[in-house]
């Protein structure tokens, strides 16, 4: 056990106890404060990986703006759910078994495959070229037409989302 | 020296919890979150086979990105429907939005 290892299980325990609090806990405010401590556990991750880049990409878009997107609209549609109804629908005594059914089969599936265990010192590892990257999503021979369909729909999103959450007065609301 | 299969399970983890998620939780903002742990799951792994299996290729770094886009997109879309929801329903209960209910 290397002490890489032993912070990866404590990150990893974290993550994934933070995760089912964030589909089982009753208050939703709380479950946004959980979901925050699960991506920092994601951010983590990236960066165990060698991917600098996306580990500081995951706080600013993830944390920065979509956990506190939800937070937001958590606080804007408070109303008594909150407190006395049950926070998961009845078929949850069935869902769950069948998650841990799919968890079961991934895993099965997985250490059939020859790669599963693969070990590779990353800490020699000097992390991704975000150079190479970004002239690569630019590149007519790469990655330019995934860049721009990205582009065009955080765009389209960004004016769908503007357009649907408009209060309209005096139209049919 | 983190073997690739510690990743591909707690990637595995995250993805089965947000689909519980997504499958139990009333609250649309509880369904929305489940998705983001789904996404979250996939970006683990695709990062962890281009770290493990393709260092020199830059086709990971690039799908991530793309979902990176698509997660903030799908966000600000669902909740953005959401508010437009609790304006006209005061609702955000899974059960009670039936508008379509023939």
């Amino acid at each position: 056990m290397t002490p890489l290892q032993i912070v990866f299980l404590l990150v990893a325990a974290i993550t994934l106890f933070s995760a089912v609090m964030v589909v089982s806990i009753r208050g939703m405010m709380h479950a946004a404060l959980f979901l925050v401590l699960t991506l920092m556990g994601v951010a983590f991750m990236f960066a165990t990986l060698g991917s600098r880049f996306f580990a500081i990409i995951q706080i600013l878009v993830y944390i920065g703006s979509i956990a506190i997107l939800i937070i937001f609209a958590v606080m804007l549609t408070r109303n008594i759910m909150d407190a006395e109804v049950a926070s998961l629908n009845r078929g949850w005594w069935f869902f769950a078994p069948l998650a841990l059914l799919i968890f079961a089969s991934i895993v099965l599936v997985l250490s059939s495959w020859s790669a599963f265990a693969t070990l590779r010192d990353l800490s020699s590892t000097s992390g991704e070229n975000i150079l190479e990257f970004g002239k690569a999503l630019t590149d007519p021979n790469g990655f330019v037409i995934p860049f721009e369909v990205a582009s065009v729909l955080l765009v389209a999103a960004m004016v769908g989302a503007v357009y649907i959450a408009m209060e309209r007065r005096g139209g049919r609301g | 020296m983190i073997p690739l299969s510690w990743y591909l399970i707690v990637a595995a983890g995250l993805f089965v919890v947000g689909i519980f998620g997504v499958l139990t939780r009333k609250n649309l903002i509880g369904i929305l979150m489940g998705v983001e742990l789904m996404l979250n799951a996939v970006n683990i792994n695709l990062l962890a086979f281009w770290s493990y299996l393709y260092p020199q290729s830059l086709s990971g770094l690039t799908f991530v990105a793309v979902v990176f886009v698509a997660a903030a997109a799908e966000a600000a879309v669902g909740l953005a429907l959401i508010i437009s929801i609790y304006r006209r329903r005061t609702t955000v209960n899974a059960e009670e939005i039936n508008l379509l209910r023939g």
